[in-house]
């Protein structure tokens, strides 16, 4: 019954180290969470990755899982390079690199409040983007359900690499099927024909959320043409949002299989001031 | 406490927890300034239900009422429970993120547009999976935005509960109010059970689930501002103090310093209980 993964995706780590190269890690955070100052483009950059830690203390978070000490850490560690940026006119990019299996599931976590930690890292980025930060999340391997909202999702921009390990979900397939009381099969078949239920990458971006799909050669251990391609399209998306005067979430809103969302918005806009 | 007092007052409330979506959101405003905005007229029916053999609704389970709440402009979004749960699909998500930009756009010019969050949601509808979580990042990204301005506060009244990326837009409100009925958690319990095992969190013992998500231990540990009982005026009060209020100097989700300290501290080897979690929070209540 218990769905631990055998062999806990490393990507995070790979592509944090791939990016940041020789830049040393920040202290004071747990193993879980690393972060490193480094640049982009020669800019300064902020990269943080959510990432496995065998000995973490909360024992359902030892797989890559945002629990309750990575949410907390995560707003912590997002919230010191707002802070410490306040009074500058460029300030640092901060580069989410996603690789979340989920967020954790465990009585200990729902007992101290993890969707109160998650809240603090969303708000954290969320509110770096307003405070005039680049925000750019790179997904690497998975991004599912509320680790990536409280890691990534509140991103300017949203780049993965186009591979079959890249997965955006609300819910594992297994756990997804039990409580819409359909069997994996059926639900597979379902995603089939309906692109928001669908696992793969491909779907997701017809949902418009994705600025760019790269297509990296070896994602699992990335080479130097692989690590070139990642680093010209994390520039690129710098200078978007340095010319985009909104620092909102719109740019999301244009995908093929994204219209009901436009159309609310449409009449509420319309509504609102009668 | 005088019984008898309680038993007189127990017969003059009002359920707020037996109204459905649009009613709750009546009782909040002022009588002569309640309009709903994108409503079930203009039939905006979920696009991905039929095509799953799912009968849609015309509203898709959201209420927009927009007006006044002693004088001040709100707009009170309602999540209906009873439909799919209470689970956030692409129009309904859109419905809530679309109001709250509208109302933090409002603030930008120079009007004070507040918003109350009625929350009874069990978080993405899986039938609409990726669209829900899309649209659940956007409602974060509002409710961080107009919560610069003005207060953003949730009620979670119950049966359903507030779970999912729905309890991340709880932790994000500048205040939270719940009654005893109420829950608040991440993982709904038949998830936690799926993930982790029975030992871990089992789904059908229901004295312990409320012992830890339910509304009163959300309050004790000072995860919700106030818990209320189950009357439509004590609670429109309460909501009516907080717009009052203005933005709490600290909100909860901005004290990561206090939270890390405490987890340092923590015996992560002891299995959780209502007990370990208040003693967790215990200095939060004594400050």
């Amino acid at each position: 019954m218990t769905q631990t993964p055998s062999r806990p995706s490393q990507r995070g780590h790979i592509w944090l180290h791939a990016l940041c190269g020789d830049s040393p890690l920040q202290a004071g955070h747990p193993p879980s969470l690393l972060v490193c100052d480094s640049s982009l483009n020669g800019m300064p950059a902020r990269y943080l990755a959510v990432v496995t830690d065998p000995d973490n203390p909360l024992p359902r978070a030892r797989h890559g899982e945002v629990g309750l000490l990575e949410g907390w850490s995560l707003a912590h560690a997002v919230r010191d390079a707002v802070q410490a940026d306040a009074g500058l006119q460029h300030k640092r990019a901060i580069i989410a690199i996603i690789d979340v299996p989920s967020q954790a599931y465990g009585r200990r976590e729902e007992a101290y409040g993890i969707h109160q930690s998650l809240a603090s890292a969303a708000a954290a980025y969320a509110e770096a983007r307003l405070a005039g930060h680049a925000v750019i999340g790179l997904i690497v391997g998975k991004a599912m359900s509320g680790g990536f909202l409280a890691h990534g999702y509140q991103a300017n921009r949203l780049l993965a690499l186009d591979d079959e390990d890249v997965m955006v979900h609300a819910m594992g397939k297994e756990a997804a099927a039990r409580i819409t009381l359909r069997s994996v099969a059926a639900l597979e078949n379902l995603a089939a024909s309906i692109p928001p239920m669908a696992y793969d990458i491909h779907s997701y971006a017809s949902l418009g959320m994705l600025w760019r799909l790269l297509k990296v050669n070896r994602p699992d251990q990335p080479d130097a043409a692989d690590v070139d391609l990642v680093n010209t399209a994390l520039t690129a998306a710098l200078t978007e949002i340095a010319s985009d005067s909104s620092c909102g979430l719109e740019n999301r809103l244009h995908g093929e299989n994204r219209s009901m969302s436009r159309r609310v918005r449409q009449l509420l806009q319309q509504q609102w001031q009668d | 406490m005088n019984h008898q007092q309680t038993i007189e007052q127990l017969l003059h409330y009002q359920s707020f927890i037996e109204l459905t979506a649009r009613e709750r959101t009546r009782q909040l405003l002022d009588a002569d300034s309640w309009r709903e905005l994108a409503g079930p007229f203009e039939r905006l029916y979920s696009p991905w239900l039929a095509a799953q053999g799912i009968v849609a609704q015309a509203d898709d389970g959201v209420v927009v009422a927009k007006g006044r709440l002693a004088g001040q402009p709100v707009v009170v979004l309602a999540v209906e429970g009873g439909f799919q749960g209470g689970s956030m699909g692409e129009v309904g998500g859109a419905k809530l993120a679309g109001a709250l930009e509208q109302a933090a756009a409002d603030n930008r010019h120079g009007i004070p547009t507040a918003a109350v969050l009625l929350l009874e949601t069990g978080g993405v509808r899986l039938q609409e999976a990726n669209l829900g979580l899309a649209a659940i990042a956007d409602i974060h990204a509002a409710i961080v935005d107009l919560g610069r301005y003005q207060p953003v506060i949730g009620v979670i009244a119950g049966p359903v509960g507030c779970f999912g990326g729905m309890s991340i837009a709880a932790g994000l409100c500048s205040y939270l109010v719940v009654t005893r009925e109420a829950r608040l958690g991440l993982n709904g319990p038949q998830v936690i059970e799926q993930e982790a095992g029975a030992d871990e969190y089992d789904n059908r013992d229901r004295p312990f689930i409320w012992s830890l998500s339910g509304g009163e231990q959300r309050q004790h540990c000072d995860l919700a501002d106030a818990c209320l009982p189950d009357d439509c005026d004590t609670i429109r009060d309460q909501v009516q103090r907080y717009l009052a209020q203005g933005l709490p100097a600290t909100p909860r989700h901005q004290r990561h310093d206090w939270y890390l300290q405490r987890l340092a501290a923590m015996d992560t080897t002891q299995q959780a209980d209502a007990s370990t979690a208040r003693h967790f929070f215990l200095p939060e209540r004594s400050a």
